[in-house]
């Protein structure tokens, strides 16, 4: 490592086994400030680098960098970026216009995050990865042409023939779509690519999948690869080494068991601590507070402000990246006193009697001729948690949906304390439509951006109460206390607060209606690891404390071992098994709740690192 | 952790800044400003235009077509009358004219496109078809043939207009609002059985509210030039008002001689559509974003 950064004072002039160095890379904002300094990595052939840091911390900025790029008014005002490319070393940062135009692509490429806007849909692929060999080799003849094009679909496990070339990216799935975005990023043989997210929104078999194409082709190709993600069980799946940002700086560098097994950054630490494991079920530990924006950081080290060991070393100078272990460096002045704990795991809760205070009676939803539920029964009991999970097009969020009366299309089927409900909440009574509330998975869509909270929560409170101003401010500040926010809270617009804010006014809301049951869809997939941990914390405290019972829909099994009680596994619409958490994560019956704890399993954070240690 | 403030620690509620953040970045635009600058004064000479104006506008005091000099500083008009007089006085109906009509066919528009959009189903299908068939009508015929009919009267005129503009509006805000009503807190409203008009009102509208401002500007420019040219052939404002597409009516016999009574109205009404178009341009730059990127100014 140290000799790394002696070549980086006199930069990569000579070839080796080096495929990018960043030095001391600075990206600007037009108004003034950085949203990015003082980075500066390597990164080997062949080698994986995993970049992990939440929203705002500059990860992405960092990733489109590497191809001199940088978005919306945001300049790189300093550093340098090396290219180990077929021609020789290369500062990227050094060139525009036509010679950058050739780098792009041809040294380092990029592999968006949703291939399917960044394919065009009315090209057919073959069109689509021959424009890029004319783009960069005009000179090239058809049959070469299609040799290599062939050559890359056969990389990452497509079929290269004239028909399916021939199709246009509609007609592909999720993952078939991100497989042409990774064969179009390799197809000029590049030193460096650079995965933005590219598996996110993909299910886990499909992600299990993609990563290890990527993985393969790093290897066989001798490729560096920068992965960029916001989740640690990717990281553990295919990256070799990873670094941690936050607030725009570079926090912790290292092999992933080092980083895994011993974090010395309390951020680090507490991401790790803050992702639920699939085995047993443990205590999520949230960080407190939210990261500062770039105009509002604060001097020192930009994490002491939630950090439990920050003291005034912290507050008045920046640590420096430094040593911690060999080939682990670490960026905290207190990185000797972060402890490792193990996480605290807890027995799975027992379950709670059979008391059920919502009945679904063969419940069918269809869509025009697609039928999304087919015949589901199940109860959902007073003061449990009721996991919903299963892939994508397993009807579980139109089952979420359907109790709360949001769908057209469904028949009958559903009770409350032994009352019919009816398919549409209209047409139900107001103390029903009281009891069962609803979250929406984002809080960027679910919050109306032009109101205050103040104006979002009065309208609950107005819809069920009749009483004064005073009365509504009460009870609106109540919901916001319970839900852990402060009051000053009311006069906000929802694009003044982070993710777990807006998650939280959305709880707080659901609340004001005082609900029996809350069904909450997907509440925590669109935020950060950390933000999750605090919801579901919360959540949690919610059930105890105010006996609410949850029906939580999700996709994440490990997520499901924290929470829930009970778990339904839905496949297709029809129920594939139900049973108490444990029973069902740790001996799924049904081949498909099988099949589906299997990827799981594969996917599962803790159980990679054991086997990394293992491996050595 | 987080402190749980008392409610006395609220600060009073605060403007919707979303607006006045958008007008704000608006006028850091060049054309805002200037197209601004345009409308005000023009909206000058509308409203103060009657207490300045040296002669009564229909008061005959000179022969025909008298040079401009020192005591008629334009010159007077085919029955000399003093043409600065009369153009003073002649800016009000055309600006409160095309305001109105502007602002009916917003209001109608609006309202069929927020219904459609957020009804979807078969209501929609008919609010939008007909709006079609509207659409498809040669408006500036249909005008004339109605107001040749009623006869010539500036409260028909203006609903006349504000109906052509209806249709487009209805288009445009079925179009954004399309967009919003599917959104989740749309949804959430609905969950609570929120009356459908609250809907609209509450969680729609606002959401639409700039690209409505912008087409606002745009249905304001195009009544300007609809009420100028009913006025010039005579369908608007009947004579001896004064008015500026009248004035152009009137005087237009002898424009190779006299330009000044016709060309000096017809500046006027350019300028007052040009200064609006500018102002709906600069604001609906800052919606999209565009000025923004290209630098344009």
């Amino acid at each position: 490592m140290l000799d790394m950064h002696e070549a980086g004072r006199a930069p990569a002039t000579g070839t080796g086994n080096w495929a990018l160095r960043v030095r001391n890379l600075r990206i600007e904002l037009p108004q003034g400030g950085d949203i990015v300094d003082e980075v500066s990595f390597d990164i080997a052939r062949g080698e994986v680098l995993g970049l992990v840091g939440e929203s705002g911390s500059g990860k992405t900025t960092v990733g489109m960098a590497l191809l001199a790029y940088a978005r919306g008014g945001a300049r790189i005002t300093g550093g340098e970026i090396w290219i180990n490319a077929a021609g020789g070393p290369v500062n990227i940062l050094a060139h525009d216009g036509p010679a950058l135009r050739r780098l792009r692509g041809a040294a380092v490429a990029y592999v968006p995050q949703d291939p399917a806007s960044a394919l065009n849909p009315a090209l057919s692929l073959q069109t689509q990865l021959a424009e890029v060999l004319e783009a960069h080799e005009p000179g090239l003849s058809a049959a070469e042409k299609d040799r290599r094009i062939r050559e890359s679909m056969d990389d990452v496990g497509l079929r290269g023939d004239a028909a399916f070339l021939a199709r246009y990216p509609h007609q592909l799935s999720g993952g078939q779509q991100q497989r042409i975005g990774i064969a179009m990023a390799i197809l000029l043989r590049p030193a460096v690519i650079v995965l933005d997210e590219p598996t996110t929104g993909l299910d886990v078999s499909t992600q299990n999948r993609i990563l290890e194409v990527v993985r393969r082709l790093c290897d066989e190709h001798h490729i560096g690869a920068l992965h960029v993600t916001h989740d640690l069980s990717v990281i553990s799946a295919i990256a070799d080494r990873m670094l941690v940002m936050y607030s725009g700086r570079v926090i912790e560098l290292g092999s992933v068991a080092d980083v895994f097994n011993r974090p010395h950054h309390p951020y680090s630490q507490a991401l790790l601590s803050a992702v639920p494991e699939l085995l047993s079920r443990s205590a999520l530990v949230a960080v407190p507070g939210s990261p500062a924006r770039p105009s509002e950081r604060p001097p020192g080290c930009f994490f002491a402000p939630r950090c439990a060991l920050a003291e005034g070393a912290c507050q008045a100078a920046a640590p420096p990246l430094a040593l911690c272990e060999p080939d682990h460096e670490v960026a905290c002045h207190k990185a000797g006193a972060v402890a490792t704990n193990a996480p605290m795991h807890l027995p799975d809760p027992d379950p709670v009697p059979a008391r059920p205070v919502l009945d679904v009676a063969g419940l069918h939803v269809a869509y025009g001729r697609l039928k999304v539920l087919k015949g589901v029964s199940f109860s959902v009991h007073k003061g449990e948690c009721l996991a919903i999970v299963g892939e994508s097009g397993s009807g579980k969020s139109t089952l979420s949906r359907a109790i709360v009366g949001l769908v057209q299309g469904a028949r009958p089927g559903l009770s409350f304390h032994g009352e019919a409900l009816h398919p549409h909440a209209r047409k139900r009574t107001t103390p029903q439509r009281q009891k069962i509330q609803y979250i929406f998975q984002s809080p960027f869509n679910s919050l109306n951006p032009r109101q205050t909270v103040a104006s979002i929560l009065g309208l609950v409170h107005d819809t069920f109460n009749r009483t004064g101003a005073d009365e509504r401010q009460r009870a609106c500040i109540r919901a916001l206390n319970l839900v852990g926010l402060p009051a000053r809270t009311m006069n906000l617009f929802p694009d003044e607060m982070s993710g777990g804010e807006r998650q939280r006014t959305s709880i707080a809301r659901a609340l004001l209606s005082n609900p029996e049951i809350l069904v909450c869809d997907e509440v925590t997939s669109a935020l950060d690891v950390s933000v999750q941990a605090s919801i579901v914390n919360l959540l949690k405290r919610l059930m105890e404390e105010q006996g609410l019972t949850i029906v939580f829909v999700t996709h994440d099994l490990a997520l499901v071992r924290n929470i829930a009680h009970r778990v339904l596994v839905l496949e297709h619409g029809v129920v594939a098994e139900l049973g108490p958490v444990g029973q069902v994560i740790d001996h799924p019956a049904h081949p498909y709740a099988q099949e589906l704890l299997h990827n799981a399993r594969q996917g599962d954070l803790t159980l990679r690192v054991a086997r990394q240690g293992e491996g050595g | 952790m987080v402190d749980m403030a008392s409610p006395m620690d609220i600060p009073a509620e605060r403007p919707k800044r979303a607006w006045a953040a958008t007008l704000r970045t608006a006028f850091g635009y060049r054309r805002t400003r200037i197209g601004a600058a345009i409308t005000l004064a023009i909206l000058v000479i509308a409203l103060a235009g009657p207490f300045l104006a040296p002669y009564e506008p229909s008061a005959f005091i000179s022969k025909p077509f008298a040079k401009p000099g020192a005591e008629f500083w334009l010159g007077t008009d085919v029955r000399g009358r003093d043409v600065l007089s009369r153009l003073l006085y002649g800016g009000l109906a055309v600006v409160w004219m095309s305001v109105a009509a502007a602002t009916i066919g917003m209001i109608l528009g609006a309202s069929v496109g927020m219904l459609a959009a957020y009804s979807r189903g078969w209501l929609a299908e008919v609010l939008m078809r007909v709006m079609d068939v509207f659409l498809a009508l040669p408006t500036i015929i249909l005008v004339l043939m109605v107001v040749s009919l009623l006869g010539p009267q500036k409260w028909l005129v203006v609903v006349l207009v504000g109906i052509s503009h209806m249709p487009q509006v209805a288009r445009v805000s079925q179009g954004v609002a399309a967009d919003v009503a599917g959104r989740d807190f749309v949804l959430f409203a609905e969950a609570l059985n929120v009356p459908r008009w609250k809907i609209l009102l509450r969680e729609i509208l606002p959401n639409i509210m700039t690209p409505l401002l912008v087409e606002y500007g745009i249905r304001i420019v195009w009544s300007i030039a609809g009420i100028a040219a009913l006025s010039v052939m005579g369908y608007g404002i009947q004579p001896p008002e004064a008015d500026w597409g009248l004035l152009i009516n009137e005087n237009r016999g002898r424009l190779a001689t006299r330009p000044l009574p016709v060309l000096a109205p017809a500046i006027l009404i350019a300028l007052f559509a040009l200064g609006v178009n500018l102002m709906a341009e600069g604001l609906s730059a800052t919606i999209s974003g565009v000025a923004r990127k290209t630098g344009a100014k």
